[in-house]
């Protein structure tokens, strides 16, 4: 039997948010996470999470697992269990609306902020705006994002400045605009990121990149939206 | 609210600059400083006052002072903005912030006013 522990949290029920455990038969199956948590729905219909595509495209159950942010669906239990425990939480820093759902608004007003699409006041050519292989190559490693925000949750710069500090996911996204070839609002990309905080507080601890489920690197283009501030400075 | 109007240089990117100019002098001062009392064996008051009394010693000096000040003002600034914010400890943050903002300004003029005088005075 597996032992899971859960953040419980019904706010219109409970004063404090308390853990509950447990007891799951996983059969001896290397499940998922999140299947683990399906059987515990099972059990008690009172806990709540956020699943939709389990096959880790949607972004909806980024949860804490045993220290780290990770996705549910695609987290199998060798690689996160030890000593037969399993503790899950929701992702750190942002408000808890029940269980291990919390509410993303912080998160998706930096996302807003980055202004993630297109921008291109030049006239439209007839068909398409066209891009060599090694243009769309840059966007490489940026555009797989699927904002499930496992790395903003994991930021300290984000914990202390979530209202500021764009945090990793949004700064990634800043960078996939800022490298197509067919956006050309780079200057007014540029000065928007310009304080003190909005890039400038990543400290570089790189948690963003240790647990991002993508495999990306929100440091590196993190580093590049820097090089290209000083390079706009100088 | 946590306003960047008690940043060092008002930009993210002239911060980020001055942070690093900054730690070069003062590495640069501190390694000429712990190499100069090693290489000279038996260092006395009147050697190490000649030491300062060249010009480019003072100069030196004196861009090290004030780099640390500057240094420290950015580094600390982070901390406070990180930690003494309404949003990790309420609404004595402000007070809060502003007194140690005021008490690490008060210690930078201080010691720059100082060491000016100890530096350039006679
Ligand atoms: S590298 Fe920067 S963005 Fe990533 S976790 Fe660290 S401080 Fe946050
Ligand atoms: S960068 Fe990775 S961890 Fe961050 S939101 Fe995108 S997919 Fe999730
Ligand atoms: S359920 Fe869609 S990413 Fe996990």
């Amino acid at each position: 039997m597996l032992k899971v522990e859960v953040y419980r949290y019904n706010p219109d029920t409970d004063k404090t948010p308390y853990t509950q455990t447990y007891e799951v038969d996983t059969e001896g199956k290397d499940l998922m996470v999140l299947d683990v948590l399906e059987l515990l729905k099972a059990q008690d219909p009172t806990l709540t999470y956020r699943r939709s595509c389990r096959e880790g495209v949607c972004g909806s159950d980024g949860m804490n697992i045993n220290g780290v942010n990770g996705l549910a669906c695609i987290k199998p239990l060798s690689e996160c269990v030890k000593n037969n425990k399993l503790v899950l939480r929701p992702l750190l820093g942002l408000p808890v609306i029940r269980d291990l759902v919390v509410d993303m608004g912080q998160f998706y007003e930096q996302f807003r902020k980055v202004e993630p699409y297109l921008q291109n006041d030049t006239p439209a050519p007839a068909i398409e705006r066209l891009q060599s292989p090694e243009e769309r190559a840059k966007l490489d490693g940026l555009y797989e994002c699927i904002l499930c925000a496992c790395c903003s949750t994991a930021c300290p710069s984000f914990w202390w400045n979530p209202d500021k500090f764009i945090g990793p996911a949004g700064l990634l996204q800043a960078y996939r605009f800022l490298a197509d070839s067919r956006d050309n609002a780079t200057e007014h990309r540029l000065s928007k990121l310009d304080d003190p905080f909005s890039v400038f507080r990543c400290r570089g601890i790189q948690n963003c990149v240790a647990v991002c489920p993508k495999g990306l690197n929100p440091t590196r283009a993190i580093g590049q939206i820097r090089t290209m501030l000083l390079q706009r400075a100088a | 609210m946590v306003t960047n109007v008690t940043s060092m240089g008002r930009s993210g990117v002239s911060d980020w600059l001055l942070q690093r100019a900054s730690a070069v002098i003062l590495l640069a001062y501190t390694v000429f400083i712990v190499g100069y009392i090693l290489l000279t064996p038996e260092l006395d008051y009147s050697q190490w006052r000649a030491l300062f009394d060249q010009l480019w010693m003072r100069i030196f000096s004196l861009l090290a002072l004030l780099s640390i000040v500057a240094h420290a003002w950015i580094g600390l600034w982070v901390v406070i903005t990180d930690y003494l914010t309404e949003r990790a400890i309420g609404s004595k943050a402000l007070v809060l912030r502003l007194l140690a903002q005021g008490v690490l300004a008060l210690v930078a003029v201080t010691y720059t006013l100082w060491g000016i005088e100890i530096i350039w005075g006679f």
